[in-house]
């Protein structure tokens, strides 16, 4: 392994998906937000490209999509199978293809949802084992956020595991985020199974009442209505929630029970004053930032940071950098859930881009945090959290817990 | 001095003296108006200070493109949608009423 202070600032390679495994990533990004905070790597795995790692650049470049298109890729790595979706899309397309989706996440929906939420949320906990450790990751994580996936597509319940493995497998081709994956030719052929399915459930939706679940919604849109028949798109946009909506919340729903483990003064000021579980899931965003990166294409040259970007340069925002800037955010390192501004972070992203699903995922949060405090004394955590392999995906395999349920 | 009404997601009435210059999301959070979010700090680039125009609407200058833009993806979005963070208070702007959306997304 390369140490971090002895590479040469100019080599030091930030898209290392190891770094996300092994924690060295924060001495990493320490050592250029310090050095070099507009930083470019002239070969990697993923070839050529610039690091932004400071909170006010990201922001700069995030918001300015005319200078920075987010056309063909969004992640760092590309991949032979480009399945085309509105997060890789410049406005004006971007725009109508959102504007299509988008209610599904709206306020009204968002209500009637929440009642939903909470019941599975209640039955999920209420059937976890209290007198042995288990996974968090496989028993709440995956499984709270995949039964709410199976809802806004309107996708069976009882065929639910699908969508995780679609999710999981969704960025998880070599040369994409880094990770060991899955083969092309695998990925390929298992998004010719999403399409079969999901273009049976299109057709099964056109004989029902409109509803609010996506499809329905799709069919429901003039710009959309006709989707199933562009099958890259209509998957592309489907993919394109499965990962949004699964792997993030997931994440955040771990970490969410591995810093308040980690940080037990903060779990003391959580169960002492419940009403800050809003502040306190802002606060896990920022802390875990569920998805490190971003990545541009410069359509023209851009000056940053004294540094010159060239057109057609490859420009990776690096979230889960700027979410640790001292600048901006005082004693970054620190998880401190009574923060006096905890929605200041960069892990919904900004700009046109900005996350459709923040509201669902900050509820989703909020619902389980409720329903956990008057259940749980504790979760405690029994070893050291196994991570996922990607510079893209920040989030956990496995954390083992054990629960102590409230006495009396 | 212009008075800028604001209500409230829960039905509240704010009636506030502003300073032609103010800037509108500022105003409103001094004054610890409930429900402006203003995560982006008024860089025009989340949306959450989003306020629907009951009144005064031909008061306010045109929308710059970008605000537009970022109007366009709020799914509750109205003809009276402004970002409040966009707007600078003017004289002529007194006795404007704002609506505060259900809740910012
Ligand atoms: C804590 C949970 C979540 C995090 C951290 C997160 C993060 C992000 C980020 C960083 C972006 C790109 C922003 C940019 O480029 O500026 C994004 C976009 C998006 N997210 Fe999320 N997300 C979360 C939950 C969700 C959920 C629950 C859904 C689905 C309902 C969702 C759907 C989307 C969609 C559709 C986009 C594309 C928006 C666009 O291109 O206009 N996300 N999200
Ligand atoms: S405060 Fe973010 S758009 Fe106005």
């Amino acid at each position: 392994m390369d140490s971090i202070e002895n590479t040469p600032i100019d080599q030091l390679d930030l898209s290392k998906a190891s770094r996300f495994q092994d924690g060295s990533w924060q001495q990493a990004f320490a050592r250029v937000r310090a050095e070099q905070p507009v930083h470019y790597l002239a070969d990697s795995e993923f070839g050529p490209f610039w690091s932004i790692t400071k909170f006010k650049d990201i922001m700069f470049v995030d918001s300015n999509h005319q200078l920075f298109s987010s056309e063909p890729f969004i992640i760092i790595g590309e991949s032979e199978l480009k399945l085309p979706s509105f997060i890789a899309m410049d406005p004006p397309k971007h725009d109508l293809q959102r504007a299509a989706v988008q209610s599904v996440v709206a306020p009204k929906n968002l209500a009637e949802l929440e009642g939903l939420i909470r019941q599975r949320t209640q039955t999920v906990l209420d059937n976890l084992p209290t007198d042995k450790p288990f996974n968090w990751v496989k028993d709440v994580s995956i499984e709270l956020t995949t039964l709410m996936l199976a809802t806004l597509f309107g996708f069976p319940l009882e065929e639910r595991h699908k969508l995780t493995y679609w999710s999981d497998i969704a960025t998880a081709a070599p040369g994409m985020t880094g990770g060991n994956g899955i083969s092309h030719e695998a990925r390929a052929a298992e998004f010719e199974k999403v399409f079969e399915r999901f273009a049976q459930l299109w057709h099964e939706q056109l004989d029902k009442e409109p509803s609010f679940n996506l499809i329905s919604l799709l069919q429901q849109s003039e710009d959309t209505k006709d989707m199933i028949e562009r099958p890259k798109e209509y998957i592309g946009n489907i993919m394109l929630l499965i990962v949004g909506g699964n792997d993030t919340t997931r994440n955040t729903m771990s970490a969410s029970v591995h810093a308040l483990s980690q940080f037990p003064e903060q779990m003391q000021k959580l169960q002492a004053k419940p009403e800050l579980i809003p502040s306190m899931v802002s606060e896990t965003i920022r802390w875990q930032t569920p998805l490190a990166h971003m990545r541009r294409l410069a359509t023209q040259d851009v000056e940053l940071g004294g540094r010159t970007i060239k057109k057609g340069d490859k420009v990776v925002m690096w979230y889960i950098s700027g979410n640790r800037d001292g600048d901006v955010i005082e004693n970054p390192d620190q998880y401190i859930i009574d923060r006096k501004n905890p929605r200041q972070h960069l892990s919904f992203g900004f700009g046109v881009h900005r996350c459709m699903g923040n509201r669902l995922a900050e509820m989703q949060l909020r619902i389980l945090w409720e329903e956990i405090l008057q259940r749980f004394e504790r979760i405690e955590v029994l070893q050291a959290p196994k991570r996922v392999e990607s510079n893209f995906v920040h989030g956990y395999e496995e954390l083992v817990v054990q629960l102590h349920p409230k006495k009396g | 001095m212009p008075t800028i009404h604001f209500i409230d997601p829960q039905g509240g009435e704010h009636a506030l003296e502003a300073q032609a210059g103010d800037n509108l999301m500022q105003l409103a959070l001094d004054n610890m108006v409930p429900g402006i979010d203003a995560d982006c700090g008024g860089l025009c680039a989340c949306g959450t200070c989003h306020v629907f125009v009951e009144q005064g609407l031909e008061n306010l200058g045109d929308k710059a493109e970008m605000e537009q833009t970022m109007i366009n993806s709020r799914p509750d979005k109205l003809d009276s949608s402004r970002l409040s963070c966009q707007v600078t208070i003017s004289d002529a702007m007194d006795g404007l009423t704002l609506r505060i959306p259900e809740f910012q997304m």
